[in-house]
């Protein structure tokens, strides 16, 4: 299975929310808080248990059509953030791209 | 507000009682204790986190005492997840059911802390002064993560513990804990009275980091994501770390009574705290004198004052300077630059003593209180 078939999700360790105050999503956990980045923040958010890589790839280029090409990008983070254990993938996920 | 250069407090800790079925000597609230008549009604501790997160405080301590003693924390759970906050439930696990757990879930808690005094029956009996306390507290760990909550949990580590670090990560590992605290016991308040039965040896220490950094490496290679946290006692520390990430920087804590404080130990302090219930929380963060006197390094003196490092450790703690100096402009005393470390030192050595200490244990219950007013 390639990464880009596969569905993560958020580690349910994790609260994700829109931030007004930081103008950031942020990851909340016991305790501790951890301040996304722009297009991680983005790609956080599209992340809902349902869509795959391919599909939140597809969801964010309708979203920012000036940002095309953004598909490698996406993979990176998504296996950085699962790595970082904010993101679940299935256990049979491909770890290389 | 926007052009104020303070930042907001990223943390509200909402002490909503100092009420505690349990008398562990080494608990940090005050040496008072004070009965439910003071506290702030469910509509004032709303209203507490409805400013606090239009300010952007994001996480919520719900803390005490014991807080499943306030009968309205459900609501007050179902108010601050409205209002956007990650919400930490910290308590014994007293007076905690499955149907509790399973009612705050529903009213948005997030997470659940829960504190234990040692893994095995005895010693908890002894410090917590409740025969049935462990219990209830591995019955409700098991609960909280039956029903899907992240878990930590939170041991106080001293003298009478620390040497079964290893049977309490074993204890926390078959526990399922997300998050292991052990947080070595710092010395304030009834801690700070409790001192000479609970502070503990170097060597204890050590031997107690060096089993957990060997868990560590267990669990990694297992790939059991379980975390422990260490935390170092400032007593064998030579350099003071700052308050709280920095007196009035992050945090903010309510306490029952309504007091606002940039520390939950600032309370012992010579000095005016605003309260809650007359002065707005925005007033209080960027105006008021309990908030601004330690936010910049103006107070400092010698050797403070010149000191390369003060920026980073801003002088270290204000209350064991108070505590141990009488004078809360004093530097840290466990700073080695200190002309008061003698009082650190002298404490340490103590640890070392063999013979059994001469004031007994004061375990913290309305007997001891009164004993301790009347000193």
């Amino acid at each position: 299975m390639s990464l880009k078939n596969c569905v993560p999700s958020l580690n349910p360790m994790y609260r994700l929310q829109w931030e007004n105050y930081q103008e950031a999503y942020v990851l909340l956990y016991p305790e501790g808080m951890v301040k996304l980045n722009g297009s991680a923040g983005e790609i956080m958010a599209m992340v809902d248990g349902k869509r795959d890589v391919t599909a939140i790839a597809t969801a964010l280029s309708e979203k920012f059509p000036e940002a095309q090409g953004i598909e490698a990008d996406i993979v990176e983070f998504i296996q950085h953030a699962a790595e970082k254990e904010w993101l679940q993938l299935p256990a049979d996920a491909v770890q290389a791209p | 507000m926007e052009t104020s250069n303070i930042n907001p407090p990223l943390w509200l800790l909402a002490e909503l009682t100092y009420r505690c079925p349990l008398q562990c000597p080494y608990c940090s609230n005050p040496l008072k204790l004070e009965g439910s008549e003071s506290e702030l009604t469910t509509a004032q501790w709303i209203d507490v986190f409805t400013q606090a997160r239009e300010m952007g405080a994001v996480q919520l301590g719900l803390s005490g005492g014991e807080p499943l003693l306030r009968k309205d924390l459900a609501e007050l759970i179902r108010e601050a997840r409205a209002l956007g906050y990650y919400s930490n439930l910290i308590t014994s696990g007293i007076g905690l059911n499955a149907h509790k757990v399973a009612d705050f879930r529903k009213s948005g808690l997030d997470h659940i802390q829960i504190s234990f005094q040692a893994s095995n029956e005895e010693l908890n009996t002894w410090l917590s002064g409740s025969r049935k306390a462990i219990e209830q507290k591995l019955e409700m760990a098991r609960e909280i993560k039956a029903q899907g909550y992240p878990m930590v949990l939170n041991f106080v580590t001293h003298k009478h513990n620390l040497d079964e670090v290893d049977k309490i990560i074993e204890l926390c590992i078959e526990l399922k804990a997300d998050f292991v605290e052990l947080a070595t016991c710092k010395h304030y308040g009834w801690a700070f009275e409790n001192r000479a039965h609970l502070l503990p040896t170097r060597e204890q220490l050590e031997r107690a980091e060096a089993v957990t950094n060997d868990y560590r490496r267990q669990l990694e290679a297992e790939g059991n994501p379980m975390q422990l946290i260490f935390v170092t006692p400032d007593y064998y520390e030579d350099v003071p770390v700052a308050c709280m990430g920095g007196l009035g920087e992050i945090f903010l804590t309510v306490t029952p009574d309504g007091t606002a404080l940039p520390c939950h130990s600032a309370r012992i302090l010579p000095m005016t705290f605003p309260n809650v219930k007359t002065t707005r929380l925005d007033q209080i963060w960027q105006a008021s004198d309990g908030f601004m006197r330690f936010r910049d390094n103006a107070w400092m003196k010698e050797p403070c004052r010149s000191c390369a490092n003060k920026t980073k450790d801003r002088g270290g703690c204000r209350c064991q300077a108070y505590m141990m100096t009488g004078d809360m402009y004093a530097t840290d005393p466990l700073c080695s630059k200190s002309p008061d470390h003698h009082h650190i030192e002298a404490a340490v050595a103590q640890a070392y003593e063999t013979k059994p200490v001469a004031k007994p244990i004061l375990f913290r219950n309305p007997r001891n209180a009164k004993a301790l007013q009347t000193l």
